[in-house]
C-alpha cells in the first residue's frame, strides 16, 4: 500500500526520528546497565582502625577482597571522616574501636561502627547491609570455633530467579515497557497530529481511503519498528548482559504484540484529541513516561509505595506489562501464569481502540472549524 | 442547449449549534466550468466546500457531486480531486514519490501511475525535478505541482481551496493557465479564492456572505448589474457593510 510506504519514508527521511527509534532504546538499556546499578560493586570505603589487631585486621581484609567494597584510605583519626565524606570520596566509613580483638575474646561481643553516606539513601541501604553481611559471617565461623557446642541458626538465604540479585533483570523489562510506550504512543501521536498540523489530514480525508485505512496506514509502521526495537533490546539484554529470555520467545513476542497495540490506541486517542504536536508530545510524556517510570514497579517496587499508589497504579498498563514480561523472561513462566495480566491489558486496548474509534468519529462529523 | 450539471445543491443548511454555518445555500455547477467562491472569512465557503466534498453532513438540504448523493461521501471522494492552501505536498518526500502516493492512494496502479508521471514531469517541464525533495523546490513550483497532482487521477471535479494564496503574480498567472487548461479537457473547478482579480477569470461567480449566496452569475453579468468596474469593488458594494453593520 502506497500509503504505508510514505510513511516509512517519511521515519527514514526524517534523522531525528530515526535516532529516537534506535539509539534511544540502545542508549537506555546501556545507561540502566552501568550506570543505574542498584547493585553494589566496589564502594569505596574508608576504615578507621583503632584496634590494630588480628581481627581488625582480618575484617579488614575480608572487606577488601570482596567485590562489594574497596578501601580506599586508611584513616588515623575521627576528623578525617568528615572531610572524606564531603569530598563524596567515600560511601561509609568503618571504625573499629580500641582493644577490638581483646573486647571480643573477653566479654564474648565487640561494637564495629559503621557510617554510611546517609545522603543516597539506597547505596547507603546496600553499604550497611553488605558490610553487616560480612561482618556476620565473620562472627559466625567464629562462634563455631570458640562454642562448636551452642547452636546457631544460620540463615541460607537464596535468590530465586535472580541469585546474584543482578539489577539488569530488573531494567530490562522496564526498559522495553518503556520504549514500547515511547514509541508506540509518542511517535504515532506525534505523527498523526503532524498531518493535521499541516493540513494534510484533509487531503487525505479527502481521498478514497477510509479513515481507518489512514489511522492503520500511519502506525503500521510504528508497530513494524516496535517489534524491531523488542528484538533490539533484547539482543542487547543478552549480549551485553547475558540476560536470556527464560521463557517462551514467541509468548513474550506475543505479549509484546499486544503490548504495542495498546501503546498505539492510546496514541491514536490522544492525537484524535489535540492539534498541536508539542501538546501531544506533552501528554504523551507526561501521561505515559512519567507513570511508566515511577509507578509501574520497574525503578521503585509498588509493594514500597503508599495505598493510594498502588492503586493507582493498577489502572495503568505499564504495571501490568512489566508483570509479564518480568514472568516470561525471567522466571520462564508460562501462558497460565500470566492471562489474568494479559487480559487486562486485552481489555485496556479493546476500551482505548473503541475510545479513539468514536472520537475520531466525531471527529470527522463536524471536523475542522 | 441544456448543459449538464456536475453539482446539484439545493436548500443546503449546515448548523453547528445554534450558530447557522450555510443558509439554505442554491447553486449549479456545470461541468468545464470554472466555478468561483467568493467570501470574507467567515462566510460560510470551508463550510460549504467541505460538504461538497464529502467531509461533512449537511444539517438539511439536497446536495448532490458528481451525480451522487452527499450522504455516499466515499462514492464522491473517488471522482472528486481536492487542493488546499495550507498543504501541497509532502515535503520530505520527492517529487517522483508524492505523484505515486497520490495515485495509489486513489487506488492507480504503478502500471497506471509510471507513465503518467513521466508524461506529467515533460509537461511541466519538471523532468529534472523528479528526485527531488518537495522542502526544497520554491513555493510557487510546489502549488504548481500540487494542481497536477490533484488532478493526476482525472477526477471529474477538481475543489481548489484559496489555491494561489501566498504566490507571486507570475505563478499566480501560470497556475491560472493550468486551471483553464484543465477546464478544457472537461475537468470542472471549483475555487474558492479571496483575490477578487481572480474572480474574473472564473466562468461564473458566486458571493457569499454570512451564510447566504448574495450574488452568483457571470463576472461581466455582475458587474453590469451592479454597475461597478471590478468585482473587488462590487464585492465591497454587497459584501462589505452588511459584515460591518453584523
Amino acid at each position: 500500500m502506497a500509503f504505508v510506504k510514505k510513511e516509512f519514508l517519511h521515519i527514514f527521511r526524517d534523522y531525528r526520528t530515526l535516532i529516537i527509534l534506535f539509539a534511544l532504546p540502545a542508549a537506555q538499556i546501556l545507561i540502566f546497565g552501568y550506570a543505574v546499578r542498584t547493585d553494589l560493586t566496589n564502594a569505596s570505603l574508608a576504615v578507621l582502625d583503632n584496634a590494630h589487631d588480628e581481627v581488625s585486621n582480618e575484617l579488614i581484609l575480608k572487606l577488601d577482597a570482596s567485590e562489594f567494597f574497596d578501601i580506599r584510605y586508611h584513616l588515623t583519626s575521627y576528623d578525617e571522616i568528615d572531610p572524606a565524606f564531603k569530598k563524596g570520596q567515600i560511601k561509609a566509613a568503618i571504625i573499629f574501636p580500641e582493644d577490638f580483638a581483646g573486647r571480643l575474646t573477653r566479654e564474648g561481643n565487640a561494637a564495629v561502627s559503621i557510617i554510611a553516606d546517609g545522603s543516597e539513601a539506597n547505596n547507603a541501604n546496600l553499604v550497611t547491609g553488605y558490610t553487616t553481611a560480612i561482618l556476620n559471617d565473620y562472627s559466625a565461623g567464629l562462634t563455631k570455633q570458640l562454642t562448636s557446642a551452642m547452636p546457631v541458626i544460620v540463615p541460607e538465604v537464596k535468590m530465586y530467579f535472580n541469585p546474584n540479585l543482578e539489577s539488569h533483570f530488573m531494567f530490562v523489562p522496564g526498559v522495553i515497557t518503556l520504549i514500547l510506550i515511547l514509541i508506540s504512543a509518542l511517535m504515532t501521536s506525534v505523527t498523526i497530529v503532524r498531518e493535521k498540523e499541516f493540513g494534510s489530514m484533509e487531503v487525505l480525508l479527502v481521498s478514497p481511503l477510509k479513515p481507518w485505512q489512514i489511522i492503520v496506514g500511519k502506525v503500521a509502521p510504528y508497530f513494524f519498528l516496535s517489534l524491531v526495537n523488542v528484538i533490539v533490546i533484547l539482543l542487547l539484554a543478552w549480549f551485553v548482559f547475558g540476560l536470556p529470555v527464560k521463557g517462551s520467545i514467541a509468548l513474550l513476542i506475543a505479549e509484546c504484540m499486544l503490548y504495542i497495540l495498546l501503546g498505539l490506541s492510546i496514541g491514536i486517542l490522544i492525537s484524535a484529541s489535540v492539534q498541536k504536536t508539542e501538546n501531544a508530545m506533552f501528554i504523551s510524556f507526561l501521561g505515559l513516561m512519567l507513570p511508566t517510570l515511577l509507578l509501574s514497579g520497574f525503578i521503585f517496587p509498588i509493594e514500597n509505595m503508599p495505598k493510594a499508589y498502588d492503586y493507582v497504579s493498577l489502572v495503568l498498563p505499564p504495571r501490568w506489562f512489566v508483570e509479564i514480561i518480568r514472568s516470561i523472561m525471567i522466571k520462564g513462566a508460562g501462558f497460565s501464569y500470566i492471562w489474568k495480566e494479559t487480559l487486562i491489558l486485552v481489555v485496556m486496548t479493546l476500551f482505548f481502540m473503541f475510545l479513539s474509534a468514536k472520537k475520531f468519529k466525531v471527529r470527522l462529523g463536524e471536523g475542522g472549524k | 442547449m441544456e448543459r449538464e450539471k456536475v453539482i446539484e445543491v439545493e436548500g443546503l443548511v449546515k448548523k453547528f449549534g445554534s450558530f447557522v454555518a450555510n443558509d439554505h445555500l442554491t447553486f449549479d455547477v456545470f461541468r468545464g466550468e470554472i466555478f468561483g467562491f467568493l467570501g470574507a472569512n467567515g462566510a460560510g465557503k470551508t463550510t460549504a466546500i467541505r460538504i461538497l466534498c464529502g467531509l461533512s453532513r449537511p444539517t438539511s438540504g439536497k446536495v448532490t457531486v458528481a451525480g451522487i448523493n452527499a450522504n455516499h461521501p466515499e462514492e464522491i471522494k473517488k471522482r472528486i480531486g481536492y487542493m488546499s492552501q495550507r498543504f501541497s505536498l509532502y515535503d520530505d518526500l520527492t517529487v517522483k514519490e508524492n505523484i505515486e502516493l497520490y495515485g495509489g492512494i486513489y487506488g492507480m496502479t504503478m502500471k497506471e501511475i509510471l507513465p503518467r508521471t513521466e508524461d506529467l514531469l515533460t509537461r511541466l517541464s519538471f523532468s529534472q525535478y523528479g528526485d527531488t525533495l518537495i522542502r526544497s523546490l520554491p513555493l510557487g513550483l510546489r502549488q504548481k505541482l500540487a494542481f497536477a497532482v490533484a488532478v493526476f487521477h482525472d477526477p471529474e471535479i477538481i475543489f481548489l481551496d484559496e489555491p494561489t494564496s501566498g504566490v507571486d503574480p507570475i505563478t499566480r498567472r501560470q497556475f491560472w493557465e493550468m486551471i483553464y487548461e484543465t477546464a478544457a479537457h472537461g475537468i470542472t473547478v471549483f475555487v474558492t479564492t479571496h483575490y477578487m482579480d481572480e474572480a474574473e477569470y472564473c466562468d461564473r461567480v458566486t458571493i457569499m456572505n454570512e451564510g447566504r449566496i448574495v450574488a452568483l452569475d457571470t463576472p461581466s453579468a455582475l458587474r453590469e448589474k451592479y454597475s461597478s468596474s471590478s468585482i473587488e469593488e462590487l464585492f465591497v458594494k454587497i459584501a462589505r457593510p452588511k459584515t460591518e453593520t453584523a
